[in-house]
């Protein structure tokens, strides 16, 4: 067979493959958008639920999953953007960073429903949180952990060498060269990289099952020690549980979850294309 | 104009600060990061103790041979935790089935063959992919795939292993992608050059020599996608019918089947801590994290073999 036709045909073949990759996705993000859309309003946004959920809005699960990534965040942050920059900027080539290296790896490889029992074992039941804001938090912050710590360290690896040469040169220790030269110039990176994390955190749904999500709670939580709905947790809830679920508020629910898991996502795109274009290095 | 700005910020901090102040701030701020540096690993050893701690005792309350049976009926004290492992290997493997030839096409056609716009466009939609939570996605099998696949099959239910596996193949994909990517770009600019210059075409380049030298990178993709697979719940839970029998006969790939992280997350709510289902259902979590353990540590002695070979395939 001639040989420009068989890369036609491997050319098409490939084409072919991307598009049923692509229009799915597209295809689930467009159902998604148009049927819940009709759901959408000021009510559904800022209200509490009624009548068993089954009307009012979803207000408490959003409330619910923005102090959860709150809280995660508080936690995730510095532990994961220290343990970069030690990776990054302390660590030599010894056994003891491979094993760090591989721990990374492989706490970003745990099933998610195994940190919910990590967290259900350790944080709810023998420190004693309870199903609580903070149990879930921790879990979903020890979730998190992998994502920051690998793109933070990325973005202080693209800081060049000769940066930390130059303070080095001019009397600045290390932590000085760290902090004023080689975090700032890796902050974009690092930014793009929390918001990675905190959005994976924002959609999970197993994590939470057993260390903080509610089933039904019409009201706002009081402390860190009270249970929440969650956003991602609520979805499955009418769309499994609750026999009778009008399929316009469930499609309602997914479209918020989408809606700010999505928004994080493109944020994260623009910081890195906007820092990328501008850096002068 | 990086040379001139960086240098006056550097002298600025340093004739701000005073010596022998900073020094101890300074000592216990490394130290800390050290700390931090090493606190990984000792997560990972918290998850793996304290999965041992609450499921460990099942091995005592529960004969071996019994663990390993064929029957999970928890409500008759039948622990067998078998149909759960094959019914979480047989939606996972179909679903790598599925999404390797689409994932490394896919990188390909990214990474080789697509113009600069079109590179523009399909990356970001990938990563949209990646982003979807997969309790969305799930909802999304369930009211849009489900329907269709039972029309199709005349089945009773559209709750199959089949629905489950096409949802996480879509799952796995934005990773063996993204791996697999990294798996082209690292062959040598060189090795195309020559096929080229002997006279290849640009497809019999990429067929006989860059997909062949990227080879051990594309195992690892599937490999990656494959741990993040096993471990997936709550779309599967969804979609897959939660049928805990042994998945045996050809057409249990089109009847409904439970996986091992479905059953955790669907039982955990309701059992009573300390019973023997509950350390159960923590000994399935201590399978799933050897299991995925396994699989990244395979994974990760391929990425060290790499760097100290420096960085070719």
């Amino acid at each position: 067979m001639n040989r420009y036709l068989t890369q036609r045909i491997g050319f098409a073949l490939l084409t072919l493959a991307t598009l049923i990759v692509v229009v799915p996705i597209l295809f689930v993000v467009v159902t998604i958008v148009v049927r819940g859309i009709g759901a959408i309003s000021w009510e559904f946004i800022s209200a509490m639920p009624r009548d068993g959920m089954k009307a009012g809005g979803i207000f408490p699960a959003i409330v619910g999953t923005l102090l959860l990534t709150v809280g995660t965040a508080l936690v995730a942050i510095p532990i994961g953007v220290g343990g970069a920059i030690y990776l990054a900027e302390y660590a030599r080539d010894t056994w003891l960073t491979r094993a760090i290296r591989l721990a990374i790896i492989n706490l970003a490889g745990i099933p998610s429903v195994v940190y919910g029992l990590f967290g259900l074992g350790l944080f709810v039941l023998f420190l004693g949180f309870g199903t609580s804001i903070l149990a879930g938090s921790l879990t979903l912050a020890i979730m998190t952990l992998p994502i920051i710590i690998s793109a933070a360290e990325e973005a202080l690896r693209a800081v060049p060498t000769e940066f930390r040469t130059v303070s080095a040169s001019l009397g600045g220790t290390r932590w000085q060269g760290i902090r004023n030269i080689v975090l700032p110039q890796a902050l974009p990176g690092i930014i793009t990289g929390i918001i990675l994390g905190l959005l994976r955190a924002a959609g999970e749904t197993a994590p939470i099952l057993f260390t903080v999500a509610a089933f039904f709670l019409p009201r706002l939580p009081h402390s860190l020690f009270d249970q929440t709905m969650a956003l991602p947790y609520h979805l499955y809830v009418i769309s499994t549980q609750v026999p009778g679920m009008p399929l316009q508020i469930q499609y309602g629910t997914a479209l918020v979850l989408l809606t700010l898991v999505l928004s994080m996502n493109i944020m994260a795109t623009m910081i890195r294309s906007y820092y990328r274009r501008r850096r002068e290095w | 104009m990086a040379e001139s700005r960086l240098p006056d910020r550097a002298t600025k901090s340093l004739a701000m600060s005073r010596p022998g102040h900073f020094r101890f701030t300074e000592f216990a701020i490394e130290a800390l990061i050290r700390v931090l540096g090493f606190s990984s690993i000792g997560f990972v050893l918290l998850i793996f103790l304290f999965l041992l701690r609450e499921g460990v005792p099942v091995f005592f309350e529960v004969p071996l041979r019994d663990l390993f049976g064929t029957r999970w009926y928890p409500t008759f004290d039948l622990f067998g935790t078998l149909p759960l492992i094959l019914g979480s290997l047989l939606v996972t493997v179909t679903a790598i089935l599925i999404a390797l030839p689409l994932g490394v096409a896919t990188a390909v056609f990214v990474r080789e063959v697509a113009p600069n716009w079109a590179r523009e466009i399909l990356k970001p939609m990938i990563e949209v992919l990646a982003g979807i939570p997969s309790v969305v996605l799930g909802f999304f099998g369930m009211t849009m795939i489900a329907p269709l696949i039972r029309e199709v099959l005349g089945a009773p239910t559209g709750l199959t292993a089949f629905t489950g596996a096409v949802i996480l193949a879509y799952m796995s994909l934005p990773t063996i992608i993204s791996v697999a990517e990294d798996a082209l770009d690292a062959v040598p600019k060189g090795y195309r050059d020559a096929a080229l210059a002997m006279g290849a075409t640009q497809w019999q380049t990429i067929w006989r020599v860059v997909v062949p030298a990227a080879r051990s990178g594309i195992v690892m993709a599937v490999m990656l996608g494959m741990g993040r697979a096993i471990g997936e719940t709550m779309a599967v839970m969804m979609v897959t019918g939660n049928a805990a029998r042994m998945p045996l006969t050809l057409d249990s790939l089109f009847r409904p089947v439970r996986t091992m992280t479905a059953t955790v997350a669907a039982e955990m709510g309701e059992v009573a801590q300390g019973s023997v289902h509950y350390h159960a259902l923590f000994g399935i979590g201590i399978i799933l994290f050897v299991m995925t353990f396994i699989i990244n540590l395979v994974a990760a002695t391929t990425i060290f073999k790499r760097r100290r070979r420096g960085g070719l395939r």
